[in-house]
């Protein structure tokens, strides 16, 4: 580019050009996203009589409240531990601990989340917005999983594509189909896959082991229906990321392989020593996209399970759509958003450290 | 490919092309399965799911689902108004994306770099991210109509066109396509005195096919597919788009025909537009990673 000469040097045009595009994405993005930081501060509602008021960390304090309480056994009088007719041993109710109990100022209004200990003493970890716990978990869990199968089952899919066959343009867009459905479309779609009572996949297992298995309800069961739609939402995405592994592949020069071939190299060879540098650029790429996308995660759970059952699909976006719009709490819907693009940008900070180029 | 006995290299010839005959059935199934569904009474639908029939079209069809589907919801308002925000969308953004792209690769103005770093800074910030604040601003948006001045944007179609119109990703990939663009064109042209939007439509417009193209099928998925956005910034029924037309559907009696029905009908147009220009789809999901 002829950088500074008189020929391009244009101030008035430049921005008026530039103006039109920048201006609506001042108003549309980077505002919304100014206020989102702003109203979590506050107590901000979509509707409301009262002004609005600075809250300091309030909204912050409500959702990521985390406390931590270990308990001794019930004893009886002769110091033996009480146990219940169940055989479990029996401890103080946690209510005595976080309801208004002044020595435990810290746990006030705390829920269970999780505990585990023995008979003789167990330890608590308690949180003030327990679903919301389960929504970053599942997020955070729904990403680990999706991010790195999707990305190498996308790469599988792109060497089987990237052969000299005839008709493989046929399959190749065959495998990018899901992708131009609608992910509301194909969840709708699925839930008759995992139905409980007929449902085809339920069929499917049942016919491959000639009736030995027996079906379930994939969505109702909190053990199967994060995994179900981890699974949904791959078939759905992995057509794309095979169209952006393939670009790559096809950016490694044939004579490299060439070579390889002359070297005698074998085919895991030339991938590892041939491919998978020339994917370099495109793997970074990839992971960031997908890692992305999967925080993101929230039309197959509301056409799915609705963060059910028992929480068990809940996850940040869903929670921040709930309070934001179905509670109209927008400034508890904006505290979630920041929390979710702190761990979004903090995960793409580190894939970046992890990928950088080693000099 | 180093040449092998004949026998031994058919074999593995049928072999790949079973292999990817079987991954080619996992990703069709469910898109046939609805086709199929569609065209069947309640009943037998579901009573199907049970075999393989799901997957054929076997016993009582007909087009009655769809019929039914029409008389449910005003589907064709529906599909109108996607069509109505998809495609005033796509056609404003290509505008105003491609010329902001202009000045940032041709034009030297004071301050343009640190424009173009945040417009690129945008594209880590995820939508859902601020689609609550969003909502709120909009709520109370001003906006000069027939009725004079009017504030709140929810319920109209412009909520749902005009946030979507620039974007980071599209602006990013016109920058890319417009540095390959020779500039000796550029400076050739202001020699002789073009003014810089002679230039943009004589010179380089005619030169963008491709990344036009690429643009607007970007813009049409993401747009034709919204879901999130409209469900929470639009109640009334005569502003509705497709995906969250779903929602009729749904009542206290699913017919799941007629969900068939819907769905077929708005995903297989999309689904036919794709199969028409696959080549141009799938170059323009790939030149989003080539240069990474």
């Amino acid at each position: 580019m002829a950088k500074g000469t008189k020929l391009t040097q244009s101030n008035r045009a430049g921005w008026a050009f530039a103006i039109p595009g920048f201006g609506l994405m001042v108003m549309f993005i980077i505002l919304p996203f100014v206020f989102a930081i702003a109203l979590s501060f506050t107590n901000q509602r979509l509707i409301s009589p009262n002004p609005t008021q600075f809250v300091g960390l309030a909204n912050y304090q409500q959702l990521l409240g985390v406390g931590m309480i270990t308990l001794e056994s019930e004893r009886d009088d002769i110091g033996a531990i009480v146990f219940d007719d169940d055989g479990e041993a029996q401890f103080p109710r946690l209510r005595g601990y976080t309801r208004n109990n002044p020595d435990y100022p810290r746990i006030d209004g705390m829920r269970e989340w999780f505990s585990w200990g023995n008979d003789e003493s167990r330890t608590y970890v308690l949180a003030r917005d327990v679903v919301f716990m389960k929504a970053i978990v599942n997020t955070v869990l729904f990403v680990i999983v999706v991010a790195p199968v999707q990305a190498g089952l996308a790469l599988c899919l792109a060497l089987l594509i990237n052969q000299r066959l005839r008709g493989i343009n046929v399959y190749r867009a065959i495998y990018f189909m899901p992708v131009v459905v609608s992910i509301v479309v194909v969840s709708l779609l699925w839930r008759f896959i995992y139905d409980g009572n007929d449902g085809l996949l339920n069929n499917l297992l049942s016919g491959l082991t000639f009736g030995a298995f027996e079906g379930r309800d994939w969505l109702g069961n909190p053990a199967t229906a994060l995994p179900s739609i981890m699974a949904m939402s791959i078939w759905q995405a992995v057509g794309f990321h095979m169209v952006i592994w393939l670009s790559g592949l096809q950016t490694i020069s044939p004579t490299l392989y060439e070579a390889a071939d002359i070297e005698g190299a074998s085919k895991w060879q030339s991938f590892r020593y041939v491919t998978w540098p020339g994917l370099r650029n495109t793997a970074v790429l990839i992971l960031i996209v997908i890692t992305m996308q999967a925080f993101a995660l929230f039309a197959q759970i509301d056409v799915m399970t609705n963060g059910g059952p028992l929480d068990s699909t809940q996850t940040i976006v869903f929670q921040a759509v709930e309070r934001g719009y179905g509670k109209q709490d927008i400034s508890g819907g904006s505290a979630i958003s920041v929390i979710l693009f702190v761990i979004v940008l903090t995960i793409s900070l580190i894939q970046r450290y992890l990928t950088r180029e080693k000099n | 490919m180093a040449a092998v006995a004949g026998d031994n290299h058919r074999l593995r010839l049928v072999v790949r092309y079973m292999v990817l005959t079987l991954i080619a059935i996992i990703f069709i199934f469910p898109l046939v399965f609805m086709v199929m569904s569609s065209l069947k009474p309640d009943q037998q639908l579901l009573s199907d799911t049970g075999s393989l029939r799901a997957f054929l079209p076997v016993g009582d069809l007909s087009f009655d689902n769809y019929r039914d589907a029409f008389a449910r919801a005003p589907v064709g308002l529906f599909v109108f108004n996607s069509m109505l925000v998809t495609g005033v969308t796509v056609v404003l953004s290509l505008l105003i994306c491609s010329l902001a792209a202009f000045s940032f690769v041709f034009l030297n103005w004071t301050g343009k770099g640190v424009v173009l770093s945040i417009i690129l800074a945008t594209l880590i910030v995820p939508f859902e991210t601020i689609a609550i604040p969003l909502l709120l601003i909009a709520s109370q948006l001003p906006w000069i109509g027939a009725e004079g001045l009017t504030f709140g944007w929810l319920n109209t179609y412009r909520i749902q066109i005009v946030p979507f119109i620039a974007d980071g990703l599209t602006i990013y990939l016109f920058v890319q396509y417009f540095k390959d663009l020779p500039a000796e064109l550029i400076e050739a042209s202001r020699v002789e005195g073009a003014t810089w939007l002679q230039i943009y439509r004589r010179v380089v417009m005619p030169l963008s096919g491709p990344v036009l193209a690429t643009a607007a099928i970007l813009k049409f998925l993401v747009m034709y597919n919204q879901y999130l956005w409209p469900l929470i910034v639009v109640q009334q029924e005569s502003y509705r788009p497709v995906m969250v037309g779903l929602q009729y559907f749904f009542q206290l009696n699913i017919a799941w025909g007629e969900v068939m029905a819907y769905l077929s009908l708005i995903t297989l147009p999309v689904l036919a537009f794709y199969l028409v220009l696959q080549r141009a789809f799938i170059a323009s999901i790939a030149s989003t990673g080539v240069k990474g």
